[in-house]
């Protein structure tokens, strides 16, 4: 049994921030759920994917996040208890059906949760989703510890089933990625059967609906807020002069400097955990017993100015503070002693900040980036695709997407050369395809080409622009630790019932003319093949199909077959100049592979000028 | 009770996670509150793996710079990167077998004299023990069990608020039935390695 249907309540176990999730979601009677993968997020999905195959519980991965939501609203509006999981980007794919679900609002509990990056571990960028919960009026909560969070879930479908509409649990990297311990609670048995009563006046968004709807929505907002006052996630803790508003882990920073700065009877903490809308009379009551206020928040400064409108309204005056200049920046996430010295600047309290040893005189050590792992199928493409280009002479430009395979913009290999979002590689191709006199190459891998690709794809096709598209289809989800995809084999996950979609037929089916298939780890086939590839005038596209090796490895499907330099090596060093792989390694002056990560793709075997790189046993 | 914080550095693979994991689970055993934080994802990739394990009464569950009580290096140059979390009381505890990064092997950097490196090390904390826990792990039968060697390491130092007893019972719970008998003996090699260093 999955360790998170556990029914023992009051056990205490070790958890993941995203593993506490999916258990609040269980103890919710959580009944279907969907999702995108997309790191901080995607072990709370895992856990939810895995348990649905041991339980009654209905858990998807969905073609992106507008599908996942859609899928859910129409759960959730049948009255099933309902979850949709994602990164924060992800909800800007999610927004459109968003912003207007929260007019007709669900009849089960419906928690949209919505993990964000501050610092950009894993993402292009560092949005704060709390806005989302501004923009669209509905509720928002953010956890500030592990056990928090699985608490956390039960209430927002509560909530959720109170108010009749979505509830937003936004988290953040350092929610979903902390371990902490976690009393197990009750498990709220699953309903997963709903039925749709129809009131097209109410679930028909036509505009004469849409307008009663929105009044509703506002008075939703007044309802909510009244909720927001008394919830027991907006507390404060102590009772002095000086005042601290804080959200999610900066709470826990804040309690730590506290302790250590000695200031516990001097400060006033409130801890905003309901975050929209704001508790607006808590808020100014807690402003008028301060004489100075510090909002700590990672982001943008969304309470501050909330903050500053509340003691405007009541004609306060006293300081408060947070993004201002040298006081807390907008950029990446906060820590303990940061937050430490920010408290004993601003409070004016005697502290002495962390004795770092000093390094300046330790010589500087070589960079560890993540890189394509030892034998990966995207190496050798993008070096085949490189060679092909050299030898038709062709002046090319990449735009590439999200996925593994974006860390082939590192040199040598330097073959992404604009990424912003996913599925931005194939229609920023068209317009510079337009503009400029380039090769216009596009790199997609197989679930993102589902994700966003394809619509892309069909305004290259409607609008005959002059494009190359190569989709790197590893026939995995590989980035995000090996999800499922509608290109996907499930047989791999012991499921069936599934559909799989062929990318050929589909991407034939759509209009493109010029579609060729090659096997990356065959290099001269698949270089001649793209040479006539990027020769066609209009949109062609290039299918890279072969298996992600984490993968096979992990399905036991990779024989190993490491091979070894020769002596026939003439210290040429293509391998390692143009390939790169980190299998590679020099000893003395001489290159070596080491056999632990060589997965046998021979790659470099084909790029050795002197045929030197052989299997490391003859092979019978 | 006193809060004490551990650094744990590693590259994709090495097997910080579960180091942690173990740490974690004795102290859950022990009844100390713990904390953990972790970064995932490029990980897998081939890059750093940082976890950060408070332990104690405290709330935050990462670690500052100059903020760290032990630093545990599974890695000699990843010890030497993460230096930035010791101040010169900090007792640093480091493999000395290397796993050079790629940029090494691509001349994007040269790696650093691991006699140098200990001195530094030396130098600007308050203890350091160093040794091969590859070689330790590989002697316990699996180089995989190079983490239980720099657990016994680091449980034997006593620094933190768990026992040799209790941190066994977990590795021999908590870890894959198949591996338990060289996690313990890996686990007892990296211990003794501290007595002598």
């Amino acid at each position: 049994m999955h360790k998170l249907l556990t029914e023992n309540p009051g056990e205490k176990m070790i958890l993941l921030g995203n593993e506490a999730i999916a258990r609040g979601a269980i103890e919710a009677g959580v009944a279907f759920g969907t999702t995108y993968p997309g790191t901080p997020s995607s072990e709370i999905s895992l856990n939810l994917f895995q348990m649905s195959q041991e339980t009654d519980l209905y858990f998807e991965y969905s073609t992106n996040e507008k599908v996942a939501l859609e899928v859910a609203s129409g759960a959730a509006v049948s009255g099933v208890r309902t979850m949709c999981v994602m990164k924060h980007v992800g909800l800007n794919v999610a927004a459109d059906p968003l912003m207007t679900l929260a007019y007709v609002g669900v009849k089960g509990g419906f928690v949209v949760l919505t993990a964000d990056d501050p610092f950009m571990f894993s993402s292009q960028n560092e949005q704060d989703n709390r806005y989302y919960g501004k923009l669209s009026g509905l509720p928002i909560l953010e956890p500030s510890s592990v056990q928090e969070a699985k608490e956390m879930v039960p209430y927002a479908f509560d909530l959720s089933e109170t108010l009749g509409e979505p509830v937003i649990l936004r988290t953040t990297t350092r929610i979903n990625h902390s371990t902490g311990i976690v009393t197990l609670g009750e498990i709220r048995p699953r309903v997963t059967k709903g039925d749709f009563v129809k009131d097209p006046f109410t679930y028909v968004c036509v505009p004469a609906v849409s307008r009663k709807l929105h009044a509703k929505l506002l008075e939703n907002i007044e309802k909510a807020t009244a909720i927001s006052e008394s919830s027991a996630y907006n507390f404060t803790k102590g009772g002095g002069l000086w005042g601290v508003i804080c959200n999610g882990v900066s709470y826990n920073y804040v309690a730590d400097a506290v302790k250590e700065l000695n200031i516990e009877d001097k400060v006033s903490i409130l801890r905003v955990g309901f975050s929209h809308p704001m508790p607006e009379k808590r808020i100014k009551s807690f402003l008028k017993g301060c004489e100075k206020v510090l909002v700590v928040e990672e982001g943008e400064p969304y309470m501050e100015e909330a903050v500053k409108a509340f003691a405007q309204e009541e004609g306060l005056t006293l300081p408060i503070n947070g993004k201002g200049k040298d006081v807390l920046p907008r950029l990446y996430e906060f820590n303990p002693a940061q937050i430490r010295e920010c408290m004993g600047k601003y409070f004016e309290v005697p502290h002495t900040p962390a004795a770092v040893v000093d390094t300046s005189d330790v010589p500087e050590i070589p960079q560890r980036p993540p890189n394509l792992c030892a034998g990966c199928s995207h190496r050798a493409t993008y070096y085949a695709v490189k060679k092909a280009v050299q030898e038709e002479g062709l002046d090319a430009m990449y735009p590439s997407d999200i996925g593994c395979y974006t860390l082939g913009f590192l040199p040598p290999l330097a073959m992404a050369d604009f990424v912003i979002c996913m599925g931005s590689s194939v229609s920023s191709s068209c317009g510079f395809s337009k503009v400029t006199d380039k090769k216009v190459i596009g790199f997609i891998g197989d679930s993102t080409f589902f994700h966003s690709g394809i619509t892309g794809l069909v305004d290259a096709v409607f609008n005959n622009h002059n494009l190359t598209l190569v989709i790197l289809d590893n026939g995995i989800t590989a980035m995000t630790g090996h999800q499922p995809n509608p290109g996907v084999d499930m047989a791999n996950f012991n499921l069936s019932g599934y559909g799989r979609i062929s990318i050929e037929e589909l991407v034939k089916a759509l209009g493109v003319r010029h579609v060729t298939v090659i096997k990356p780890y065959k290099l001269k086939k698949s270089i001649e093949a793209i040479k006539e590839a990027v020769k066609y005038q209009g949109v062609s596209v290039i299918i890279s199909q072969e298996m992600c090796t984490l993968y096979a490895k992990s399905l036991k499907l990779l024989k190993p077959r490491a091979f070894k330099v020769s002596d026939k090596c003439k210290n040429h060093r293509d391998c390692l100049n143009e390939l790169a792989c980190p299998a590679f390694f020099l000893e003395g002056e001489k290159v070596s592979i080491d056999p632990v990560s060589c997965v046998g793709c021979a790659v470099c075997a084909q790029v050795c000028p002197e045929n030197a790189i052989v299997p490391l046993k003859s092979e019978k | 009770m006193d809060t004490k914080r551990l650094i744990i550095v590693a590259v994709g693979g090495q097997g910080n996670l579960l180091a942690s994991r173990v740490l974690g689970e004795a102290a859950l055993l022990a009844n100390v509150p713990v904390r953990m934080s972790e970064i995932h994802g490029m990980a897998q990739r081939g890059g750093v793996v940082e976890s950060a394990i408070v332990f104690g009464d405290a709330e935050s569950t990462i670690i500052s710079d100059g903020e760290a009580d032990v630093l545990v290096g599974f890695e000699p140059s990843e010890t030497l990167r993460a230096l930035n979390k010791c101040n010169g009381k900090t007792v640093v505890i480091t493999n000395l077998a290397p796993a050079p990064p790629f940029t090494v092997a691509i001349g994007k950097g040269v790696y650093p004299d691991l006699n140098q490196a200990q001195e530094l090390i030396q130098a600007k904390t308050s203890k350091l023990i160093a040794f091969d826990a590859t070689a330790r792990a590989k002697e316990a039968g699996n180089v995989l069990s190079l983490n239980m060697a720099l657990v016994g390491a680091l449980t034997q130092t006593g620094i933190l608020p768990v026992s040799e007893g209790n941190v066994k019972e977990i590795i021999r719970t908590k870890t894959k039935h198949a591996f338990v008998d060289t996690n313990i003996k890996a686990f007892e090699l990296g211990f003794s390695a501290a007595v002598d260093a």
